[in-house]
């Protein structure tokens, strides 16, 4: 390390200075915290009208379920929306950070959002990072030019689709995509689609798991249909409930008001301007 | 061993098969370490009469398709139909295992002959074993048939995993055939259905495997014997509007 006489401020992007660090840590035995990830199934579909997004709800830590129902399609805008696989934290933060964005810039330029804004703002933050903000995201919305459907990888590359799928159940889900699509589905044959493909990444992945979100973005108007499938109920409800058979048997009573203990005088100035 | 030739060293290697293959650097040349020229996905169904297989015809070597006319699927005696993907050289290994296995049975000449059950269980022990002395071969094997009427379909892997199921599908297979598999198998498919089932999973193979190619081959097994089909290709679908131009509505994006 050079000794510097000036303070040179901190540049941009990612700041490399602890990895050697981390390094030396794990060669001397410390076992990183794993992250939480959303082990996934995730899809979009064009339909005759617009987008179909299509989402399953498990999200995992290793081997672990840790939430049962999350939401893993992100509000962008109110004619975009984007599903996220990948570290749990990185896809909530980045879709909230460009959701943001692009509501500042429709404040100033008065028009509604463009699908491929957020997708050139989610590229230009998750290129910056190389890969390190581990979120792979499906971009579905429906804006003045037409319906858009993309796909965004961590290292930031993207491609335009008539379908995507990604998150560890996309073969499954794509090998129902490759097998069933054809072009100009309608709303119902397209939702019967996603349902499909996501209810395959279900029950053929491990990753994936519990139910199927879907969200339907058509000109003008949008459908977010949460939990549209609930293909694994809990099976054995005990039909009896919980019941507390011994009630606690109350000993003595003794209320004491504290009001009057309390004494409220005004004291010092106003507040200074 | 050393030899002292003229002046000249001349070193001998005795191959040492002590089984530590392991440990012994020599032995380390003797083992499968990697599989090089290697085939891809096999899938095959039970159906009304018996067991329909399919492969394609292709040999990786790395990413290059090196070979075109592979034939991935053998039938094993009368009774049996053997399908591997994996390293070829060690499934040509395992049919010369097999060769003698099933002319030593012919030679008994007991009116008796090795079902697909045997065959599966010969496979079994074979993989697992060569699995213990950390040399494998490199294969995942398909096999199914039919005796006396009980219809058989069963699976080995390169570390020994054997099971039996309805449908079997091995390498890439396992992933984008076996959701297909799950959802439209039944119990009482016509051969004509259990093509069609299958000429669906090899094509969505093509379109996503990229060790796939459009040349395959589908072999059928019943009681009354083996055939294997010629050679033929799938026909594909590239005409979707949206791929023409996909980036139209979208400029700037890729």
């Amino acid at each position: 390390m050079t000794q510097s006489g000036v303070d040179v401020p901190p540049k941009g992007g990612f700041s490399f200075d602890l990895c050697k660090r981390n390094d030396m840590l794990i060669q001397k035995g410390l076992k990183a915290p794993s992250f939480l990830k959303t082990g996934t199934t995730i899809v979009g579909l064009i339909f005759k009208d617009g987008v179909i997004l299509g989402a399953d709800t498990r999200a995992t830590e290793g081997p672990i379920v840790a939430d049962k129902n999350c939401e893993k399609i992100h509000y962008m805008a109110p004619n975009i929306y984007c599903c996220g696989a990948g570290t749990a934290a990185d896809t909530e933060a980045v879709t909230d950070m460009v959701s943001s964005q692009l509501r500042l810039h429709r404040y100033q330029t008065g028009r509604d959002s463009r699908v491929i804004t957020a997708l050139t703002l989610l590229k230009k933050h998750l290129f910056s990072y190389q890969g390190h903000v581990s979120a792979a995201l499906v971009l579905g919305g429906v804006d003045i030019t037409g319906p858009h459907l993309h796909t965004i990888y961590p290292h930031g590359s993207t491609d335009t689709l008539p379908f995507a799928t990604m998150g560890s159940g996309s073969l499954a889900a794509m090998s129902v995509f490759e097998a069933k699509y054809k072009e100009g589905l309608t709303r119902d044959e397209g939702i019967k689609l996603v349902a499909e493909a996501i209810c395959s990444g279900i029950f053929n992945d491990l990753g994936s798991g519990s139910n199927v979100d879907i969200c339907v973005i058509t000109k003008g108007h949008k459908e977010y249909l949460r939990n549209y499938m609930e293909p694994n109920p809990r099976t054995y409800v005990s039909s009896k409930g919980y019941s507390f058979t011994k009630k606690t048997e109350v000993l003595r009573t003794k209320i004491t008001p504290l009001m009057e203990r309390v004494e409220i005088t005004e004291v010092g100035e106003a507040m200074e301007e | 061993m050393l030899l002292i030739l003229w002046g000249v060293l001349i070193q001998f290697t005795i191959p040492i098969d002590n089984g530590d293959a392991l440990k012994n650097a020599e032995a380390d040349s003797q083992r499968t370490l990697y599989p090089y020229v290697t085939g891809t996905s096999i899938v095959a169904i039970k159906y009304k009469d018996g067991v329909l297989m399919a492969s394609d015809m292709g040999g990786s070597y790395g990413s290059t398709l090196r070979y075109k006319n592979i034939e991935r699927v053998k039938a094993i005696g009368k009774h049996s139909l053997l399908g591997a993907s994996g390293e070829i050289s060690d499934f040509q290994e395992i049919l010369r295992y097999l060769d003698e296995l099933v002319l030593n049975d012919n030679m008994w000449d007991d009116g008796n002959s090795l079902g697909p059950k045997e065959v599966h269980n010969y496979l079994t022990r074979v993989m697992y074993n060569r699995r213990n002395k950390f040399n494998p071969l490199w294969n995942t094997l398909v096999l199914g048939g039919v005796k006396n009427g009980e219809i058989y379909l069963g699976m080995v892997s390169m570390i020994g995993v054997s099971f039996e199921d309805n449908h079997v599908a091995t390498g890439f297979g396992n992933h984008l055939a076996r959701p297909i598999l799950r959802d439209e198998w039944r119990a009482d498919l016509s051969f004509e259905d259990g093509v069609k089932l299958l000429e669906k999973c090899m094509r969505v193979l093509l379109y996503r495997d990229r060790s796939a190619i459009n040349k395959l081959q589908i072999a059928k097994i019943t009681e009354e014997g083996v055939t294997v089909s010629q050679p033929y290709s799938l026909k594909t679908f590239w005409e979707f509007q949206a791929f023409h131009n996909p980036t139209a509505g979208a400029q700037g994006s890729w």
